[in-house]
Order: structure tokens, then sequence, then C-alpha cells
């Protein structure tokens, strides 16, 4: 595989009041791959996601994106939270430009980068909108295009898709695949469901329970040019769901 | 409608007990407004409304300047929070008419005592109002903004102080109505200036319609000025239910 652009060394958390989240857990994420932390709940899957986005402070270990040690957020990482983190009071337009906008790049600038995002996650014509008129779906959507507009190298996306019905899922898979095949983007994906993490990874992380340590990783060998219904008819997709849930199933 | 036809019975009900002459401090209600008329042209009145506004103006200002910073401190430190949670509290239920008197003492007979009641009265609620909305701040939009890289100066300014903005406008509007209650409180233990004193020259001169037409009018103002805070309010009220 390619070269690792984020690396988790000795990772521990142990959160106050004593629960152990993660323990020694070292990972390394290759660079343009898409790789997903899976693992039932309570497991650390998001903490570790927060801990390489710099956003809870990691008790042991190192993170480092590109070579370099990292203790915060970074201009080459973008976030997409699973509740959307979109301002209520700010039209999809600003939303989209808002990592722009607090880099200080100019109103015109931004406005320019943002509408070729909002376009390109599919919500042209929703400039002028509030999130509150947004399906969840669209508001994802908007999260995911704020996080392209930075431009950052690795896209790390919390759960995503796990407040949206199976159809705006299923259809956003797609569209995820197809936004990334052109680009050399790295992600870092989080979630419980078996069948998207074997449908979208190169490479995918299971993680045991309470304290979360690194089970076992697989990696896919699904041939993702294909079309999305070849792609879940695949022997090798269907195989992995399998295998997965024949090491998950332990720990639930 | 509803509330015009309730004030139009109770003026109506005030009108014949004033006519039937049944208490000689309640004048009829067609000459407490003939009163208004010719009390609010007087020189006495403008003065007294000038000094009165800006007691209220210069308090309130300073209630806000203390108040909203007071408040994201106390939700962004908990420590100070909990230190000073307490004291805010008990203020903001406490009867600050009671330290009028000795607020007399320390700062004087005159404009600055009600300057600093009109601030008493208003402070407490901004405070603990700002607060709690800084508290309720999505805490998902402060990790986004910190995930885009925002300064603490951006994280404040563009995501937790819109985020707490109806609870701020809430504090904000009870300040203003305790704010006026301050300025009236204030000026009627003082007793020589402003409002307050031209409440005092008309109960002790019996000037019953024109005391009526003052109460009414400051009435008025608190009601306008709460209503224009709530028009802002509503502009906001999509922030709450998104949240």
């Amino acid at each position: 595989m390619s070269e690792a652009i984020v690396e988790v060394k000795g990772i521990g958390k142990t959160y106050e009041g004593g629960v152990e989240a993660l323990r020694e857990v070292d990972l390394a994420f290759p660079a343009g791959k898409l790789s997903t932390l899976l693992g039932p709940s309570g497991c650390g899957k998001t903490t570790l996601l927060k801990i390489i986005a710099g956003l809870i402070p990691h008790d042991a270990g190192e993170v480092r994106v590109k070579g370099r040690k990292v203790h915060g957020p970074g201009p080459e990482r973008a976030f997409v939270f699973q509740d959307f983190a979109l301002l209520p009071w700010a039209s999809v337009l600003r939303n989209v430009a808002f990592g722009l906008e607090l880099r200080g790049v100019a109103r015109e600038e931004r406005e320019r980068v943002a509408r070729r995002y909002i376009d390109e996650v599919g919500l042209k014509g929703f400039e002028e909108r509030h999130p509150s008129e947004l399906s969840g779906g669209m508001k994802q959507r908007v999260g995911l295009a704020r996080a392209l507009t930075v431009d950052a190298d690795i896209i790390l996306m919390d759960e995503p898709f796990s407040s949206v019905d199976e159809q705006t899922r299923r259809k956003f898979q797609e569209d995820l695949l197809e936004l990334l095949r052109h680009r050399q983007k790295t992600v870092i994906f989080v979630t419980h469901s078996i069948e998207e993490a074997a449908y979208l990874s190169d490479q995918i992380v299971l993680l045991t329970p309470r304290p979360g340590t690194v089970s076992r990783i697989v990696r896919p060998a699904v041939d993702r040019s294909r079309s999305p219904d070849e792609i879940r008819r695949d022997r090798n997709y269907l195989d992995t769901v399998d295998d997965i849930w024949g090491t998950l199933r332990q720990y639930v | 409608m509803r509330a015009l036809l309730s004030l139009a019975l109770w003026f109506a009900v005030w009108e014949v007990a004033g006519r039937l002459q049944l208490s000689s401090i309640v004048p009829p209600f067609s000459a407490v407004i003939e009163a208004a008329f010719t009390v609010v042209p007087t020189e006495k009145f403008r003065g007294a409304a000038v000094i009165s506004l800006r007691s209220f103006g210069i308090g309130m200002a300073l209630a806000i300047a203390v108040g909203i910073p007071l408040g994201i401190l106390m939700a962004r430190a908990r420590s100070i929070g909990r230190i000073l949670g307490m004291w805010v509290n008990i203020f903001v239920s406490a009867p600050i008419s009671a330290l009028v008197p000795l607020l007399m003492a320390v700062v004087g007979i005159g404009e600055t005592t009600v300057v600093v009641t009109v601030f008493l009265f208003a402070v407490f609620v901004i405070t603990l109002d700002t607060q709690v909305g800084i508290d309720h701040a999505d805490r998902s939009l402060v990790e986004m903004a910190r995930s885009f890289g925002a300064r603490p100066a951006q994280l404040y300014g563009k995501v937790l102080i819109l985020s707490a903005l109806p609870e701020i406008l809430a504090g904000l509007r009870l300040g203003a109505i305790r704010g006026v209650k301050g300025v009236v409180i204030g000026q009627l233990l003082v007793a020589i200036i402003g409002v307050g004193e031209l409440f005092e020259l008309y109960s002790n001169h019996f000037l019953m319609e024109e005391f009526w037409a003052l109460v009414i009018i400051v009435f008025l103002f608190a009601f306008a000025v709460s209503e224009a805070i709530a028009l802002l309010e509503r502009r906001v009220e999509y922030y709450a239910s998104n949240r």
C-alpha cells in the first residue's frame, strides 16, 4: 500500500472518572485511501478520530501527520460531524465557506470556492437556504462541502450517515466514492455499519470494546471502479461482510 | 383585538368608578388622559424625562457591558462560574430596593444613586441568562469551529455569542424591565430628581390626574422597551428551534 500520511503510535486515552477508552493503539493510514474505524458502540472509535483531529487530547502516545507530530487541529485535516454542526443562523453558502472565513480568505474568493463545492455535492440552488430548511441528508452534504472547501488532504468523517435514512445513505455513499475517485484525499471514516465499511473502504480497522484496541485490520479486495450495484453483489464484498461479522460478533 | 377590547373594558370601568367619585385617589380616566396632555409639554416633565432616560441609559449600558462578559466568563471558566454563581443567583432574586438607602449613604443623593440602582436591578439577570446561553451553546459547533482553526476571538464572535443570542436577548429584555423599575424606585427613594420628584410632587399636592398620567407614561415606556427587544427575539427565534 501507499505511504502512511497519518500515523498513530501507542495512543491511550482515559476519560475523567476513569473510563479507559483507548489503549496502545498503533495504526497507519495510507495516503489517498479510505480507511474505516469499525467497532461496537463504546469501542472508542469516535474518540480515536477526534484525537487524530486534535479535538481531544490524548494521554499516551503520539499522532503524526505527514511525519510531523501534531497536538491540535491543523489545516491539512478537515472534519465532517455526525450531527452536521452547521451554523443555524447562516446560509448554506456561508456554512460551506466557513472554514475559509475563519482563515481570513476574502469574501468573494471564499464564496466562489464554496459555490463550486456546493455544486459538486449536488446542492446547487440551495446556496441561500438555511439549515433548518434542509433534510438530514442535505445537511450532511453541506458538512461534506465545507470539509472539501478548505482543501485539506485528510478528511475525517464521524459516522456522517448515521442520522439519515437508508435510501439517502446509499445514495450518499455512492456520491462519496464518486467524489473521492478523482481526488487524492485520504479519508478516515468512523462507522458502526459493517456493510458501509466493506462498501467504502480500502482498509478496515476493527476495534475491540472498552478499552479500544486494534483487533484486526481487513483490506477488502473489492474493485471500486465498478458500479455500485455490481460492488454490492461482488463476491469479495459479501465475503468481507461475513468475515468482519465473524470477528465482531464475539464483542457484542 | 382581544387585548384592545380588554383594555377598553377596563378603561370604561375606571371611567365610571372615577365619575362616581368612589375614592378621591381615582379620578376619571378621561381626566387622566387630559392631564397627560397638559403634563407632557411642560418644562418640568421634559427635564424629568431627560434625567430619567439618562439614568436608565447609563445604568443599562453599564449592566450590559458588565453582565454579558461576566456571564460568558462564568460559563467558560467553570471555577469562576461556581464561585460567582451563588452570588448572582442570590442577587437576581434579592429585593435590591433595600440596598438603595445604603447606596445613598455611599454615593450620595443624586443621579449616581439612580444609575447604580438601575445597574444593580438589571445586571444580574443579564449575567445569568448570558451564562445559561453560552453554557447551552451547541458543543459540536464549538468543536467544528476549533477543527477549522478558529482563534479564540473568532470562536466567541462567530459562534458562541451568536449561539447564545436568544438567551442573551431574553436577559436584556428582563434586565430592561427591571431597569425601568430601578429608575422609578431609585428616584422615588432619592425623591429629588426626575420622575421620582414628579411622583412626590403630584402625590403630596394631591394632583391625582397628573399622578396617574405619569404612571401610565412610565408603564408605556417599560412596555415599549420590552416589546422592542421582544421583536428582536422573535427574529432570532429560529436559532433556538434549531439546536
